[in-house]
């Protein structure tokens, strides 16, 4: 029997269909014991229970009807849908500047088919102009789909082609990339790309949304209006995040793809640059920089692309009564490389001092990082730090903890040298260690404090 | 007072003599309702915010615009176009303590509130509808602003149900529990402002089929649903807590959607316009056709006449030049004398134009048009001109119109759309109501493709155990109160107790004094709505009409007590303590001793008995005094 005429539908739900010789898509009259029910029989989500079947009325309501209500089912017709996105001609000015769009799976842009509910991602420059129209005002796009997964899933195999792939473009003169992403590890493709992709001579800008862009409300557009603008006109030759600065459609920010960090799980204003201010505001025709001291646009190809990754690194994020075994079974499973991000100015407690010991002698590099992500590792104001530092693991600065995972993984990936993997490691490269952190890096204002209060009562939100 | 203007296809003797349902049947009016009802629970529908209407300052502000998301077929919806073009900012107000991060679109839905559901279910049942077995959270798409997420989340909880009404049926195609919008503060061209305390308040919406054919029936089938949801006592009550949409089409018309009448009362007259206004654009259409005038054979052209305002001293046009605007003119062709042609005792074709131009190209402070149709003594020269420039000859019309240069640009586009529908008929929109119960345009109507599954939320199955559970406590209907008292009751006091949601009252406190239900339901009809509204007796009202009936309470200080509207004091209970008999004897006979009076017996005993209750205050009825000193005076 073909499934795909019972699409998600199992159990009694698919027994009641089976035996009225129904279909998903069949228009149907179906009568329950409660009454007569009018609609299309809609194809059921995997996740949900086997008892009820879903009809979609004709006013557009959705409605599940219980399986063992059933009497019978007359099928009046039917009506498969067919998913078709709009697709109008890019319009081509040769003034403007040429940006590349690389589509990574997260959707930027997408439209809804009504009568499923299916979002379905626009991505061809002819489906983007059709979405975001304005996108034409700013350059001359062309798009690459590099892979569809959601950005949880994304990895070294993706991050490689993604180093490469703008490699290339940068080699063939294109005047700015925009890397479409999901925004969940956002940052720690930003982060990663940092290093794979050094000397950049272009700006290169990820950028996705945190309403997709099926609602009327989205941020998507303007999100990748401004990340288009960005790449196409600005001289902002750094690989940045561009999303939300505050939850109002009001203006992006440009935040070093070192130094950013989603910082709310539902929010658009949910990326925030750690310890350092954004680079930069930007609308979808102006930027207004807010740091100085960026690498500026070049007119050469030139770029240099490292995509080494050792993929055996971990992050452990301590927490006080932390066993020894956490530290041993990573070393026992042959893990080169850890992050820790620890307490306060980078400790752990003594039962695992043993354990990074054992780690030491094994040829394990480890790094300690700050769990409270502002600030700095010190390790010689306390004992604590002391010792642990005695045990081999080295201070990593300021840099964020996925920051430090991303790089150990790409500095282990090139040698197996610990001195040189820590020359690597703390060597500045694209703002990840900072010699110094400015006071308004550390800016979280809390809310009910009066000054605070009528900062907000005077400003957009 | 009517505008002066041209009468086509009888338009004021429609408006003077269309008033019996005969008439209205010859119209071929059909009027369906969509009522929608805030249901009294403490929480918001999807997060767990407290429900309630904020007028102190609020405590921060966010920007959002809405961009319409294209259709199946690659269109945008007639809605999304137009609110699209409007380019509205649209600012929230918001407050801390009573909207959160989900009210303001950057927090997914919380699950739904259980508590409003229930209510929506056992409302759903009282209307005879079949419910869900697996109820599905849908987004509704509103692109005005209205909502911060561009849609509503809306549950169809029972569909296919009836109400009994005058010996049939009227149908029920659906009930849906769905989340409140913001209430709209202020609109002024780019910028629309909205508070957002009354969002995702839980609310039931209930659509009827078109089944009412005159004004009269709408208005009083309006009034049996809010009957019926009333007495469940879950809805609120108050300014704002219930809104009905008017759906009105004639024969050979189209569906338009009155929004938001505040009153049931309006329906009447706000339905009667509406057919009338219908009416008349079909008689327009008719005229253009003899005109030679159809969607094909329309034409509009239109130009920039900012050279020829250059020198204008005309105050609003001025005003816009001086801001860097622009003026704009476009011509109708073969339109001559209609921008004059009544729609209703108030209204004419250029105000359905104006509307337009109000809503959509932001053109809002008047006067928003001049056009060639009305007298326009004031920019003699300038007219001249601007017919000259495009070659208006004396049976076209020309509208101008002035403000910034994109918004005369939407406005001379949406001023040729105006004209080109006119050629069909009436357009699909929803409307406004106005003092004068005339409408204006609110927006296009939206199609029905702007309905799509929440992926937020899961599928809720509803079991047969929890419908069985709601269902033995379902409120009772008016048709049931009607069938228990009508023999019992007036029948005005009986409407009036079902009305004022008091009738379940009066069913329990009727118990308790079962002599006298008139009294029970004359007392009830003096409490305030608030106190009523289905809600079960307070206890002390429940005491007072046990002290009444046991003689302890006259009739009189019932009604007071009841009237004040909180439990009487120990001691006021004391001082009006009922007197009995004996002891009012007593009183009638020192006052008889003391008092002459008039010789004439009635004036006599109506004199003595105003001389007791001078003494007995409330302590006794007028009936009683009258009765003992009655018989006292024939001994």
């Amino acid at each position: 029997m073909n499934d795909d005429i019972y699409k998600g539908y199992r159990g009694i739900a698919r027994d009641a269909l089976v035996k009225f010789n129904a279909k998903v898509w069949s228009e149907v009259e179906i009568t329950s014991s409660k009454g007569v029910f009018k609609g299309v029989i809609l194809p059921r989500s995997e996740i949900a229970d086997d008892k009820h079947i879903v009809l979609k009325m004709i006013n557009g309501y959705n409605i599940g009807i219980a399986a063992r209500f059933v009497e019978d089912i007359k099928e009046t017709g039917y009506k498969e849908a067919h998913y078709k996105i709009p697709e109008s001609e890019f319009p081509v000015d040769a003034e403007k500047p040429r940006v590349v769009l690389f589509g990574t799976g997260g959707t930027i842009a997408s439209r809804l088919d009504y009568r499923t509910g299916a979002v379905i991602p626009a991505f061809t420059p002819g489906e983007l102009y059709g979405a975001v129209p304005e996108l034409a005002d700013i350059c001359n796009l062309r798009t690459e789909k590099l892979f569809g997964i959601f950005s949880e899933n994304m990895g070294p195999v993706q991050y490689r082609a993604t180093a490469e792939a703008i490699g290339r473009e940068i080699k063939q003169g294109v005047d700015g990339i925009v890397v479409g992403h999901g925004t969940d590890t956002m940052h720690h493709t930003a982060a990663i790309l940092s290093f794979m992709v050094q000397h950049s001579p272009v700006p290169i800008v990820l950028v996705g949304s945190q309403r997709s862009s099926d609602r009327p409300s989205s941020d998507a557009a303007l999100n990748l209006r401004c990340a288009a603008f960005t790449a196409a006109h600005t001289d902002i030759a750094e690989i940045v995040v561009c999303m939300f600065g505050p939850t109002s459609d009001k203006y992006n920010l440009l935040h070093q793809g070192t130094r950013v960090r989603k910082m709310h799980s539902s929010y658009r204003s949910t990326f925030r640059t750690i310890g350092d201010t954004p680079i930069a505001m930007v609308s979808p025709d102006t930027l207004i920089p807010i740091k100085q001291d960026y690498r500026r646009r070049r007119s050469d190809c030139g770029v240099l692309i490292n995509t080494a990754f050792e993929e055996r690194v971990a992050i452990v994020y301590y927490y006080p009564n932390m066993q020894p075994d956490m530290i041993d079974l990573l070393v026992d499973n042959g893990y080169r490389g850890i992050v820790i991000a620890g307490t306060g100015l980078g400790h752990v407690n003594k039962p695992l001092y043993d354990p990074l010991q054992r780690a030491k002698e094994k040829g394990v590099a480890v790094y300690m990082t700050v769990q409270t992500l502002w600030g700095y590792v010190q390790m010689y104001v306390y004992d604590t730090g002391r010792d642990i530092m005695e045990r081999g693991v080295v201070p990593a600065g300021n840099m964020l903890p996925e920051v430090a995972y991303m790089k150990l993984c790409w500095a282990l990936g090139q040698t197996s040298d610990l001195e040189r993997v820590k020359e690597l490691m703390l060597t500045p490269i694209a703002g990840e260690l900072t010699e110094r952190e400015p006071p308004n890096g550390y800016l979280i204002f809390q809310g009910g404090i009066p000054e605070v209060e009528e900062f907000i009562a005077k400003h957009i939100l | 007072m009517p505008v002066p203007g041209v009468d086509f296809g009888g338009i004021s003797g429609i408006i003077a003599f269309v008033k019996t349902p005969l008439d209205y049947e010859s119209l071929g009016l059909r009027c369906g309702l969509e009522i929608h009802y805030q249901l009294d629970t403490r929480k918001k529908l999807f997060c767990r915010c407290p429900v309630g209407l904020r007028n102190d300052p609020a405590d921060a502000t966010i920007i959002r615009h809405m961009r319409p998301t294209l259709s199946e077929l690659g269109e945008y919806d007639g809605t999304a176009l137009m609110e699209f073009k409007t380019k509205k900012e649209v600012h929230y107000e918001l407050h801390y303590d009573t909207v959160c991060t989900y009210e303001m679109d950057d927090t997914p839905p919380f699950p739904v509130n259980q508590e409003a559901l229930a209510i929506a279910i056992e409302l759903a049942m009282m209307l005879n509808c079949q419910i869900a077995d697996e109820i599905h959270v849908s987004r509704k798409q509103y692109l005005d602003g209205s909502i911060p997420t561009g849609f509503q989340r809306t549950i169809a909880v029972g569909v296919n149900g009836w109400i009994p009404f005058r010996g049939r049926r009227i149908g029920i195609m659906q009930v849906c529990l769905e989340e409140d919008a913001c209430r709209e503060i202020r609109d002024r061209g780019h910028v629309i402002v909205f508070r957002t305390d009354r969002l995702s308040t839980p609310l039931v919406e209930v659509i009827t089929h078109a089944d009412m054919h005159t004004p009269e029936k709408a208005m009083e089938v309006d009034r049996e649903l809010g009957n019926i949801l009333r007495l469940s006592g879950k809805v609120r009550r108050g300014i704002g807590t219930v809104r009905q949409d008017v759906n009105v089409s004639i024969r050979g018309g189209t569906r338009v959607e009155i929004k938001g009448v505040p009153r049931t009362k309006q329906i009447r007259d706000l339905v009667h316009y509406e057919a009338v206004r219908q009416h008349a654009l079909l008689s327009l259409r008719e005229e253009l056709k003899l005109r030679g005038i159809n969607a094909d054979t329309f034409s509009a052209e239109h130009g920039d006449c900012r050279e020829i305002f250059a020198q204008t001293t005309c105050g609003p046009i001025r005003e816009a030049l001086d801001k860097g605007g622009t003026v704009g003119a476009v011509k109708l062709t073969g339109f001559a004398g209609l921008l004059n042609a009544r729609v209703s005792p108030h209204r004419t074709f250029a105000d359905e134009i104006e509307g337009r131009i109000r809503v959509i190209a932001c053109l809002d402070k008047p006067p928003i048009m001049l056009h060639s149709d009305e007298p326009n003594g004031a920019i003699p020269r300038e007219w001249l001109l601007v017919k000259k420039k495009l070659e208006a000859k004396y049976t076209d019309s020309v509208v101008i119109v002035w403000g910034s240069a994109e918004d005369v640009r939407t406005a001379l586009a949406e001023i040729a759309i105006r004209g080109r529908e006119a050629t069909q008929g009436i357009p699909n929109e929803t409307r406004q109501v106005m003092a004068t119960m005339d409408t204006d345009f609110e927006r296009i109507l939206p199609g029905p493709d702007r309905m799509y599954p929440d992926t937020d939320s899961p599928p809720i199955p509803v079991p047969a155990e929890r419908l069985d559970e709601i269902r033995r406590h379902l409120a009772r209907t008016p048709a049931e109160w009607r069938e228990r008292y009508s023999r019992r009751l007036n029948p005005q006091l009986l409407e009036q107790l079902i009305t004022g949601g008091s009738i379940a009252q009066f069913d329990e406190l009727s118990r308790l004094c079962e002599n006298e239900p008139g009294f029970i339901g004359y007392i009830l009809t003096a409490l305030p709505r608030s106190r009523t509204n289905g809600r079960a007796a307070a206890p002390w009202l429940r005491d007072i009409i046990v002290r009444y009936t046991a003689g302890r309470l006259s009739r009189e200080a019932v009604f007071s007590i009841v009237r004040a509207d909180q439990p009487p004091e120990a001691s006021t209970l004391e001082q009006t303590s009922r007197l009995s008999d004996e002891e009012l004897r007593a009183i009638i006979g020192r006052v008889r001793a003391e008092n002459t009076g008039p010789r004439d017996r009635n004036k006599r005993t109506e004199y003595l008995a105003g001389r007791v209750k001078a003494v007995t205050g409330m302590r006794a009825d007028g009936r009683d005094i009258l009765r003992l000193l009655t018989e006292e005076e024939r001994k």
